[in-house]
């Protein structure tokens, strides 16, 4: 139990994907206008991550390690994640039009989204059982998902800022991603 | 100047894909602690998307417009696994400090991007060069970002000290924020140097 609280803690604050690995940047400053759209972008990675590092583990230790095919695990692993993304686009067109509408564009984009595949090859670099990669992956979205509201917090208010003319748009959005990644530093004391 | 090499100068300068498109952004800021990783990161990423605009563009009359982007995306990934492989043979120490970044070169925009964008639809040795010319330009960028890191925050390029030694490095700029900060501030010179240009065709006009 006191693994799994270390790997969740770990994944979600101290080695923030965004900030402290760059995984999932193009959603994080793609998505992080409004607090409302980057919450539920947050909500579809959470999703999408958690599942895909169910099936990633399970594909890679039921299938590839007997067959000895452990080479093959990039090819394996995008592929379950692109059809994951499928489904879970089917499911919310069905269920939650509104959702489906607001995530727009960026669902079909959760599949090139590095952090989904990054945390399906680190949970096998580390060699985490079933349960530590679902546990990693939960931690990891959920980190995604700090990091993209505060974003999108902050954003909504630096637009009624003056800016000096050349840091406009992407630039200060950097500045502000840097400064959030100084603050985060200050989880690495917790473990 | 034939079309062959505006292709690849268009890579490099017009619609450089780590300034002008801003696309790659994950390996960009993660690889560039120095000079030599962006540098080798841009390389390999080259690799991958000539190949991956070779092989596309050879295909595009073959693979239905329907499974197109499944199709891409299992190209590419083969072709990652085997630079993968040549990387871990041949330059172990690059393959080390690249790490999880060389198998997320398959999610990396450029690639899907070029193959959606050109290779689809532009015949093969044209998508080569364009290949050429995007894999460049985001070398450039990353070995740029990766040198200005570099100096900053140990005061060496490529390894070698080049700073007088009254001058303190910085540590925070080869660390996560430095990446941010280093990016942004390249950014926003090249919007400075693009406002003074408009600035002076609207004075002349």
């Amino acid at each position: 139990m006191k693994e799994l609280l270390i790997i969740a803690i770990g994944s979600a604050l101290v080695n923030n994907v965004v900030l402290s690995q760059f995984l999932g940047l193009c959603p994080f400053l793609g998505v992080s206008r409004r607090v409302k759209t980057a919450a539920s972008m947050g909500a579809a990675v959470i999703f999408v991550i958690t599942i895909a590092s169910f099936f990633a583990n399970l594909v890679y230790n039921g299938i590839l390690v007997p067959l000895h095919l452990e080479y093959l695990e990039t090819i394996v692993f995008i592929l379950v994640i692109a059809a994951l993304v499928q489904f879970v686009e089917m499911f919310l067109k069905k269920f939650s039009r509104s959702l489906y509408h607001a995530l727009g564009v960026y669902l079909p984009l959760i599949t090139t989204n590095c952090a989904v595949l990054g945390v399906a090859i680190l949970n096998v670099q580390n060699s985490y059982n079933l349960l530590e990669s679902v546990v990693n992956g939960i931690g990891t979205s959920v980190g995604f998902t700090i990091a993209i509201v505060i974003m999108a917090g902050i954003r909504e208010r630096i637009e009624y800022n003056d800016i000096p003319e050349s840091l406009q748009g992407t630039p200060i959005v950097l500045v502000t991603a840097g400064l959030m990644a100084i603050a985060f530093f200050g989880f690495a004391g917790i473990i | 100047m034939n079309r062959y090499t505006k292709q690849i100068v268009n890579g490099i300068v017009t619609e450089n894909p780590t300034f002008v498109l801003m696309l790659g952004m994950c390996p960009t800021l993660a690889t560039t602690t120095s000079a030599i990783n962006g540098m080798g990161m841009g390389l390999t990423t080259t690799a991958v998307l000539v190949f991956s605009n070779l092989i596309i563009s050879a295909l595009r009359n073959v693979i239905p417009d329907k499974v197109r982007v499944p199709s891409y995306i299992v190209i590419v990934a083969s072709l990652v696994t085997v630079v993968q492989f040549l990387l871990e043979g041949f330059v172990p120490s690059l393959n080390e400090s690249l790490g999880l970044y060389i198998p997320l070169i398959v999610v990396n925009c450029i690639i899907l991007g070029r193959a959606e964008a050109f290779a689809s639809k532009n015949p093969v040795l044209l998508s080569a060069c364009d290949g050429i010319g995007m894999g460049l330009g985001f070398t450039v960028g990353l070995t740029l970002l990766g040198a200005f890191r570099e100096i900053l925050g140990a005061g060496q390029i490529f390894g070698k000290t080049v700073t007088p030694k009254s001058f303190e490095p910085a540590t925070i700029f080869i660390l996560a924020p430095g990446a941010f900060f280093v990016l942004a501030g390249l950014v926003a010179i090249q919007n400075k140097v693009r406002l003074s240009k408009k600035n002076k065709e609207a004075q002349k006009a």
